[in-house]
């Protein structure tokens, strides 16, 4: 906001904070300190005629912000709403000061008037985001894949309207379908199974106008961002293709069964994997077969030796294979030795279908040895249901193996993180959120099928529709030049001030969503598009170049120093608290909704991520006369629950070099603290914050107070 | 190379030529379903029956297999509602009438009684000077609140609530008296609104399968025999005991635990599918349990460990866990010593071909998922489960149509918000 910008300032006196502070004399802090254009208090802002007070004073005097000093902004934004030309700030008196400190108490009135100072400073130094649009935004969607999962992708997003460019690597389009004889079912009738479902799907592809399909060709390299990614394909020539979003469904390969000679592999010719008992039935419908079979499940999965996750569609498959034998050859038996039969959900009534057959015999255990004999296998099991070691002899095996993710490398993105999608253990392209399955650290870049995660036919189906409506959505937003999750809708972006950048790097290695390329000097080049406004790149800026125009360094500096800190012999300390907006807000708002105290002594400033924090307001509040600074954010590590993927965890990275500005500047290591919570933790709050003021009241006061 | 010729475009996200999606249930797939809806452009409402959006998931203590808890998903997607102009929610609410077809469908929303009305602050005041209790369905009766109370302390919308059977109304209307924002208003009605809509997602999820009918379970002999469920608030920060799990009976913390997998499940005579989430429930639990009592003893009886997918981890950081044993075999009976008062599960463990029975301090029954019961204008199947066919733009997903986990049900929820939007 430009210095002359006109400020309202609204107190609110409902809900214990008139009973907990003097809201006429905070009124003084606003009107006399920062002579703001009006300041008001009202006994409760959120009433009808609070807000048409707002309302009319903001006409009346033509303001350009209002700071709202009641309740927490978590709670009544839908009566907070003026305009989206006026400025808006909530100061949080009720959770965070009123709830929670000591009523009428000196401190917790400094605590408000604190508050208030830096609600007031922080518009000062904000500005209502001006949206990057780009000019001729590409709503057209590449899908890298034709197997089921691509091709389910083109469908379903063609007939959404949108125009889909389905890329495949081989002659022709089906991936692992072309291999398949029948399907599984996955709903009644579950005594029948089903024809493939490629060559209706293929119809689709064919009917529709949306969808333009380029057989044997690969993607030479991708550039650019949402909105505007610019795919070269490679098909003994080059083609150019302008997309806005992109659906990766590489797929799988087999596990490879070479690998598993114990179980009998390349020792007998009677063994074989599902793959290859799928194509035998499909390619000779009166295939011939021995007396005893043998399924393997498991084989080369849930084993720390080969693969150590289940691939989740081979008991199925398994059982899908039984019934293929026993209507092809009603004189053969089928064993089946496992680990545990997993169908889940209503795949329990197609388990229960072929337990009815008194020809096919299950049971638990651990394969021990498969030994060739002259015409026959002999397998040994251990650890079995019947007790008892079991021996038995077969005509063929078949192997279970499992599903290895190819892997997205063959995007070529020209990303300086990496050609393919960062991937999780055992390399699977996956999100690692629970409740956001397909959140992305390549913003516009959606993972969907057996490439993300191991699944069966249907689950490929639908995840393949999720995939492209997130494609859908991050095309729709770029276009309201707005963030998708989880700052959706922030139409902030990051502007670089390029004549003070030095070319550190810093800021293309630590985004976690690859936002930066750089030139070959090393000069970072921002995709504003891939961007989810986490600010981290600001808080790795040593030079301080990168700012948000609602979120930056001045902002949060300001409300740093606008803080009034005490005389040291006042014996009042000063713990400043960056809290990530995520979890740890929540968590201090609902510890004030619960009423838990804590000591008034702390200073409230919200930031994106901890990540997000830039040294320099370490160095701010530490030569302002702070006594300590706690940082307070999400988990991180292996389960880690920041939503910015390693944003708290760079708290530990930096922190050597922000130990080092301590000991430049004599002070304590302690000063700094870091502490993770989860969103729960709400009743750790108080232990918190009170332990970390007994610990720096110990210290003593920050050397620097009053300099 | 392909050749690109008509295409069939069609401005998708237009208010004025597109109606909204309605979407009811409120819980993790709807809240998903809406949010995604709306971040693409889409005009949407949001039905939910309770008083508050967060369904299942927000009574849930953690996920697995990462053990975080389910608020924190929650507060994001509730970020994204408050701040998206093109949601609306209806809460405490249901619909009593979907006609129409793909593209016009109209529907009867019919919201209770409204006692507080949305100028209410969540100040509390109210709660200090009410006589009433009621049973807390939140913690599935395991306490009480006041009849006028905060759902928990996440709700949206943030505001109280008023029991309509435990509140004296005006005859006591102390809580009126005592609000300075005049929220409380025992004149509110029931109200019906119609609405128009392209097409309708219908998430109207699950609740567990009744334990009181395992008769061999003895689910009602003992508080100390809980569901899965009903474990979850006893773990969570802000159920019955604020985290420090103690068992029902005597409030001390158990020290023996055993868990019935499949309890109702894969069996014909009750749910004769397997409800897909159960294993990793109890998996989870039996860590959870561990971080808060680490020398207690677990023992945990199923019929097949149905953790599926790169969960296997999460298996073996149970398998190698020295107070926890997975025992293959189905526990059959449960009784109460009457001496000793000690519960007794009496289970077979097949691999070693014998059957047993142990004492515990406390047992979880693992039990299945039922699908709510939703409008007969919709088309279920033989489990009760809505059908994966419905009419053409309606749209069943979630535990409304087949058992699954949460992060499925997102996915479902996404799959199917994009087949909304091909109306």
């Amino acid at each position: 906001m430009k210095d002359e910008g006109r400020i309202g300032v609204y107190i609110c006196s409902g809900c214990e904070i008139g009973n907990c502070i003097d809201v006429e004399k905070s009124r003084k802090v606003a009107s006399d300190e920062y002579k703001v254009t009006h300041a008001d208090v009202h006994s409760a802002l959120c009433s009808v005629e609070g807000y048409d007070y707002i309302l009319r004073n903001i006409g009346e005097h033509k303001l350009d912000a209002v700071v709202i000093a009641a309740c927490s902004p978590r709670v009544k934004t839908e009566v907070f709403d003026f305009s989206d030309k006026i400025l808006l700030e909530r100061v949080n008196l009720r959770e965070q000061v009123a709830w929670c400190f000591e009523p009428m108490a000196e401190d917790t009135r400094m605590a408000a008037d604190d508050a208030l100072r830096m609600g007031i400073v922080k518009v000062k130094n904000t500005a209502i985001p001006v949206p990057f649009i780009a000019n001729d935004i590409s709503d057209e969607i590449l899908i890298a894949g034709g197997g089921i999962t691509g091709i389910t992708a083109a469908i379903e997003g063609a007939k959404a309207g949108y125009i889909v460019h389905l890329v495949e690597r081989e002659a022709q389009l089906g991936g692992k379908q072309l291999e398949l004889h029948k399907q599984y079912p996955t709903q009644a009738p579950f005594n029948v199974l089903v024809d493939p479902v490629l060559e209706e799907k293929l119809h689709e592809v064919n009917r529709s106008k949306n969808i333009t399909v380029y057989t044997s060709t690969t993607i030479e390299k991708i550039t650019g961002q949402p909105g505007a990614f610019d795919v070269t394909l490679q098909n003994g020539s080059k083609q150019q293709l302008r997309v806005g979003a992109i659906v990766a469904a590489m797929g799988w390969t087999p596990y490879d069964p070479n690998k598993l000679s114990h179980l009998g592999y390349g020792k007998s010719k009677q063994v074989i994997t599902i793959g290859e008992f799928e194509m035998m039935v499909k390619e000779n419908p009166n295939l011939k077969l021995p007396k005893n079979i043998l399924f393997i499940q498991c084989a080369g999965s849930r084993d720390e030796n080969h693969l150590p996750y289940c691939s989740s569609y081979c008991c199925s498959t398994s059982l899908k294979q039984t019934k293929y034998i026993r209507e092809l050859s009603p004189e053969s038996s089928v064993f089946i030795v496992y680990k545990d039969i997993r169908t889940p959900g209503l795949g329990e009534a197609f388990y229960q279908e072929v337990q009815n057959d008194d020809q096919v015999f299950f049971t638990k255990g651990e394969i021990d040895e498969v030994l060739p004999e002259k015409e026959h296998l002999r397998v040994t099991v251990k650890e079995t249901l019947l007790g008892d070691d079991i021996s038995l002899q077969v005509d063929m095996i078949i192997l279970a193996t499992g599903m290895v993710p190819a892997g997205t490398d063959d995007l070529n993105l020209g990303y300086r993180l990496g050609k393919g999608l960062p991937e999780l253990k055992y390399n699977f392209a996956d999100s690692h959120f629970i409740c956001f399955p397909y959140e992305t650290r390549r913003t516009g870049i959606y993972a969907a099928g057996c490439v993300r995660s191991p699944m069966d036919i249907a689950a490929c189906q639908e995840d393949a529709a999720g995939a492209m409506f997130k494609a859908i959505q991050c095309i729709e937003a770029t276009k309201r030049g707005e963030s998708v999750h989880p700052r959706s809708g922030d139409k902030s972006f990051p502007d670089l001030y390029m004549d003070r950048c030095t070319d550190c790097k810093r800021c293309t290695e630590e985004c976690p969503f690859g936002t930066y390329d750089e030139t070959e000097k090393g000069t970072p080049l921002p995709n504003p598009n891939r961007c989810r406004r986490c600010g981290i790149c600001l808080g790795s800026c040593p030079e301080r170049v990168i700012n948000f125009s609602n979120f930056s360094i001045n902002s949060i500096s300001s409300m740093i120093k606008a803080v009034e800190i005490p005389d040291e012999f006042e014996e009042k300390p000063r713990i400043l608290v960056f809290v990530c907006e995520n979890d740890a807000y929540p968590a201090i708002d609902m510890a004030g909704t619960k009423r838990l105290k804590y000591s008034p002594y702390v200073r409230i400033i919200p930031v994106r991520c901890l990540g997000s924090i830039n040294k320099v307001w370490i160095s701010d509040a530490l030569s302002c006369g702070y006594d300590g600074i706690l940082q307070i954010g999400c988990k991180p590590g292996d389960d880690y629950q920041c939503h910015f993927i390693h944003g708290s965890e760079l708290t530990e990275t930096r922190g050597e070099n922000i130990q080092e500005a301590l000991q430049t500047m004599m002070l304590e290591p302690e000063r700094i603290r870091t502490e993770f919570v989860e969103i729960t933790d709400y009743h750790k709050i108080p232990g918190i914050i009170n332990n970390y003021v007994e610990e720096i009241e110990e210290i003593g006061p920050n050397p620097f107070k009053g300099m | 190379m392909g050749n690109v010729e008509k295409r069939d475009r069609r401005d998708l996200m237009s208010a004025e030529k597109h109606k909204p999606i309605v979407v009811i249930g409120g819980g993790i797939s709807g809240v998903t379903a809406a949010v995604e809806l709306a971040e693409a452009g889409k005009e949407v409402i949001l039905i939910e029956e309770q008083p508050y959006l967060g369904g299942n998931v927000v009574k849930m203590n953690n996920y697995f297999p990462k053990l975080c808890p389910p608020s924190c998903g929650l507060e994001i997607n509730l970020r994204r509602i408050r701040q998206n102009p093109r949601i609306k929610v209806f809460t405490s609410s249901t619909v009593s009438n979907i006609s129409g077809k793909k593209g016009n469908f109209s529907l009867q929303i019919t919201t209770s009684p409204q006692f507080v009305k949305n100028s209410c602050t969540a100040c509390g005041e109210c709660v200090e000077v009410c006589p009433e209790e009621r049973p807390d369905e939140f913690n599935y009766g395991l306490t009480k609140t006041k009849a006028v109370f905060l759902p928990h302390e996440m709700a949206f919308p943030m505001k109280y609530t008023i029991n309509e059977q435990s509140c004296k109304r005006e005859a006591c209307n102390r809580c009126v008296e005592v609000c300075r924002y005049n929220a409380i208003d025992f004149t509110s009605k029931e109200e019906k609104t119609e609405i128009e809509a392209d097409a309708v997602i219908v998430a109207t999820g699950w609740h567990n399968y009744d334990a009181g009918r395992l008769d061999t379970l003895n689910y009602h002999a003992s508080p100390d025999i809980v569901t899965n469920v009903e474990f979850e608030r006893l773990l969570a920060p802000n159920g019955p005991g604020q985290g420090a799990l103690l068992r029902p009976s005597d409030n001390e913390p158990p020290k023996e635990i055993v868990f019935v997998q499949c309890a109702g499940s894969r069996d014909e005579n009750h749910l004769p599918y397997c409800s897909a989430v159960c294993c990793s429930a109890s998996l989870k639990h039996a860590l959870t349990l561990q971080e808060k009592l680490p020398e207690s003893k677990v023992k945990i009886f199923y019929i097949d460990l149905r953790v599926s997918g790169r969960n296997e981890d999460f298996l073996n950081r149970v398998k190698e866990h020295r107070n926890i044993d997975l025992i293959k075999g189905k526990a059959g009976r449960i009784e109460v010593d009457s001496v000793s008062k000690k519960l007794i599960v009496e289970a077979e463990d097949i691999l070693k071909g014998v059957k047993k029975r142990h004492e515990a301090d406390m047992v979880i029954l693992a039990t299945g998922i039922v699908p709510h019961k939703f409008s007969d204008m919709v088309t279920k199947n033989e489990y009760g489960f809505l059908a994966a066919k419905q009419q053409d733009g309606i749209f069943a997903i979630s535990c409304s149509k087949q058992p699954m986990d949460v992060s499925s049900s997102v996915k479902e929820a996404t799959a199917a918000a994009l087949r909304a939007i091909q109306i």
